[in-house]
């Protein structure tokens, strides 16, 4: 119910105009008559709102239990990664924005690192992008490059925000499982859980836009081997498909493994997407900061997500990231690199933590890389424990 | 995927180096033209261009005073800078992950300073949302709430990213502008001066309207909306059932004793408004790229849903810092030893230096009421040299800024960057300068118009 009167500039008559309409829409319909209606969310985001991690936070934060649920170390970064940080705090020009697509000396340290593995340049400015976290990453390569209506292989078990991201693309997660048995007489180990290729063959088409590779793997420890990422390298080429490849635990892989990046292969570099995250290689999970490794055709429209999403990553902590990278790339031989050194401190607790699974009855599947153990509860089950463990619970 | 020869012939050389392939290479060949696939996802459509980059590389050009991009060059307040170094030197568990939707210490204080000012009781759960930045929660809004074909109406001059976050959701921008009354003669234009129309503004409302985006102080004008203004948008929003977002980074940057008033605490505003800061703009800490979301619940849950789906956590010890620099204020709040206090009225004077010198060569500054910047009107350059080189239907404001940087030694930025594309030839007038800066830029920018007053002397 407006007046149709022409545009007012003295500032009383516009008053008056003003609260002519305020006072229409009172006498008007009420506003939450109405309120439900619009006021809903997006289509893309439906059906994505469960977390399981919110639900296990509450658990985990009951002071009586101890918590070996979620993926954050509870020691202490090295020290010089703090004291970077530290020393970066007092420099003035690193409180105000940086480069969108990475601060300069920490794309610069990447490209060094990594140019060590591609056997090329890699250019800091087109081939490197400097996320919030490697979530962040994951986050732009699928909003860049997957679009509605595409699938997305995604090998199960699976980090559990790979789904919900490629929903909300609007596209389709097409699931594979990663299968074993245990064999009598020999340790579980998750180099026994394999993919079938024929059965992976059979989940690529012509829809097939992108294959999401998690090595090594979280939950279950894989460390893909050569051939393994040779039959989907062979696939992604085949059905001219991308690999988005999620390498945060590149660095913790134990004793008789080699992490291997299956961007290095034949025909591979121009169609993948290597995440890295700083969280996972200098034990700061809370410094959420991650990079994506590509060729720049496809690193250029990560780039756009970024400039219209978060637009640019905190500079301090990018920069105490580059003098840490620094250190460590000089010695990376040295036992003392944290590199070298993280992974031979987590093989003893790893070992450790098997032989006190086995101690009471569960079933470890041994990894061979990554932060986690997978237990078998079903000798639990079997043995009744588990019954009268969930009888006592219910009390 | 297919844009060298070199990534071709891998393509149809590699499938041969792998042992299990028997494929003929004129098989590959087929397969290869055949199945070639469109790389960008189509929401990137359009929105991959950005102004800020291009300007970022002029303005790096050795002997030019940067007063193009927003962010200050002086340091931050001590008391921030220490509550930084405190943050990174205390508890190392802060080096790890904190709540996802924000650190409880910063959410916690969010919520109770914020209460406060919007008349509302804010749970730091419920409430309040922790992003990367207000661009951050910009981008979780618009993704939360807008559909494809939604419309989002977006007014003019606006922070240039408002546009392609609304086409990236799928979303109709709408734009309706701001314009400037006439002024007498001699007297300097105000930002007070640039209003709606407000018929204008209604017709632009329709069934598919789903947000308004409102920035006030308002990034290029410095336009603070009065109470009144606020309450024409208020009663268009609440009367269309429409969602409003407000972006309120300058919020403490207000001069000549004008008041921010905050949409949101307004009647029946609360619960259809999401108010957007800064932590970057409140403590002139740009970099430190923490802002947040404040909300009503049925809102913010869809805006949680997004975060946890894309970036999830933000980074602890910004946060950390960011709350212990809000505790010091609320004790400070009203005192003339506050940030918010003091920051305004050094800021004041910058703004009055810059309005001063820049008349000086002819530009004629619009008086901002806040934020970081002010408009400055070209058009008597616009008459004298209409030809300056650039390319054909490139803006005249954008062709001035490019010689005015060559030339003269200044940045500044075009403010029909700030305009949807068939309304660029209309407000090609304007160049933006930013006057967040330390007294030597500011001193160097007169050293600069000096020199180019004396060159403009018969």
């Amino acid at each position: 119910m407006f007046l149709a009167l022409g545009r007012l500039c003295t500032r009383g008559s516009r008053a008056k105009f003003l609260k002519t309409i305020y006072a229409s829409k009172i006498l008007g319909l009420s506003t939450s008559a109405k309120m439900s209606s619009k006021l809903k969310n997006a289509k893309r985001i439906e059906g994505l709102d469960k977390n399981v991690w919110i639900e296990f936070t509450k658990l985990a934060a009951d002071p009586s239990v101890v918590n070996l649920g979620q993926g954050l170390p509870d020691i202490s970064p090295p020290n010089y990664v703090k004291e970077e940080l530290s020393k970066v705090a007092a420099i003035d020009s690193l409180n105000q924005y940086t480069r969108g697509f990475g601060h300069p000396s920490l794309v610069k340290a990447l490209s060094c690192l990594y140019e060590k593995f591609y056997q090329n340049r890699i250019n800091p400015d087109k081939e490197i992008l400097v996320t919030v976290g490697a979530y962040g990453s994951l986050f732009n390569a699928i909003q860049g490059l997957i679009d509605e209506g595409d699938e997305v292989i995604v090998i199960v078990p699976f980090y559990d925000c790979y789904e919900p991201m490629v929903r909300m693309a609007g596209a389709t997660p097409v699931f594979i499982p990663l299968r074993a048995k245990p064999v009598d007489g020999k340790k579980w180990s998750s180099s026994d859980w394999t993919l079938d290729p024929e059965e992976l063959a059979s989940k690529f088409n012509s829809k097939t836009k992108a294959i999401i590779l998690n090595t090594p793997h979280n939950p279950l420890g894989k460390v893909f081997t050569n051939s393994e990422l040779q039959v989907i390298a062979d696939l992604c080429i085949k059905y001219d498909a991308l690999c988005i490849s999620d390498e945060v635990y590149e660095w913790l892989v134990y004793t008789g493994n080699k992490h291997l990046k299956i961007a290095t292969f034949p025909g591979m570099w121009e169609r993948t997407v290597t995440i890295g995250s700083a969280g996972k290689t200098f034990s700061v999970t809370g410094w959420k900061l991650g990079w994506s490794i590509g060729p720049k055709h496809l690193i250029k429209h990560l780039q756009t997500v970024q400039q219209n999403t978060i637009y640019t990553c905190a500079t301090p902590l990018q920069e105490a990231l580059a003098q840490a990278f620094w250190i460590d790339i000089k010695r990376m031989d040295d036992p003392e690199c944290y590199f070298n050194s993280l992974p031979k401190e987590l093989e003893v607790k790893r070992d450790r933590m098997v032989r006190l699974l086995e101690s009471v009855g569960l079933t470890p599947i041994v990894p061979d890389g990554g932060y986690f153990i997978i237990a078998d509860v079903s000798l639990l089950v079997l043995k009744g424990t588990y019954t009268s463990m969930i009888n006592q619970m219910c009390i | 995927m297919f844009r060298n020869t070199a990534a071709i012939y891998l393509h149809l050389v590699g499938p041969l180096w792998g042992k299990k392939s028997g494929a003929s290479l004129t098989r590959c060949l087929h397969q290869t033209l055949a199945m070639a696939k469109r790389l960008p996802a189509r929401r990137l459509d359009g929105i991959d261009h950005n102004p800020w980059v291009e300007f970022g590389k002029l303005a790096s050009e050795a002997d030019v005073v940067n007063l193009g991009q927003g962010f200050p060059d002086f340091p931050p307040p001590d008391f921030a800078v220490e509550a930084f170094q405190h943050a990174v030197s205390r508890d190392f568990m802060l080096n790890q992950y904190t709540k996802a939707f924000g650190y409880p210490p910063l959410t916690k204080i969010l919520a109770s300073f914020f209460g406060k000012f919007l008349g509302q009781v804010i749970d730091p759960l419920k409430n309040v949302l922790v992003t990367v930045g207000a661009y951050g929660a910009l981008f979780t809004a618009f993704q939360a709430l807008v559909d494809v074909g939604d419309e989002v109406i977006i007014i003019e001059p606006f922070f240039d990213c408002y546009e392609p976050m609304t086409l990236m959701a799928g979303g109709r921008p709408v734009f309706v502008s701001l314009k400037p009354c006439p002024t007498q003669d001699g007297e300097l234009d105000s930002s007070s001066n640039w209003q709606l129309d407000p018929t204008e503004l209604a017709s632009k409302f329709t069934s598919r309207t789903k947000a308004l985006i409102l920035n006030t102080p308002n990034n290029p004008l410095g336009k603070v909306f009065s109470r009144a203004e606020l309450e024409l948008v208020a009663s268009l929003c609440q009367q269309h059932d429409v969602v409003c977002i407000t972006d309120e980074v300058y919020q403490w940057l207000v001069y000549d004793g004008y008041q921010h008033i905050s949409i949101a605490s307004l009647p029946g505003m609360w619960e259809r408004t999401l108010t957007v800061g800064s932590a970057g703009k409140t403590f002139s800490v740009t970099g430190w790229k923490v802002g947040w979301v404040l909300g009503p619940d049925s809102l913010l849950k869809h805006l949680r849903t997004v975060h946890q789906n894309s970036v999830y956590h933000c980074p602890t010890q910004g946060q950390a810092a960011v709350a212990q620099c809000f505790e010091q204020e609320q004790m400070l709040f009203g005192q003339p030893s506050s940030y918010f206090a003091q920051l305004p009225q050094a800021i004041q004077h910058n703004r009055d230096h810059m309005i001063r010198s820049l008349q000086s060569v002819g530009l004629r500054p619009v008086i901002p009421q806040g934020s970081y910047f002010l408009i400055t009107d070209i058009s008597d350059f616009k008459s004298k040299m209409p030809d300056l080189p650039g390319a054909a239907d490139e803006p005249y404001d954008r062709r001035f800024v490019k010689w005015m940087i060559k030339n003269k030694g200044l940045v500044a930025i075009p403010v029909s960057v700030f305009y949807s594309v068939p309304h660029r030839k209309l407000f090609d007038h304007y160049i933006r300068f930013c006057f967040m800066k330390d007294e030597s830029t500011l001193q160097a920018m007169d050293q600069k118009l000096q020199m180019w007053k004396d060159e403009l002397r018969p």
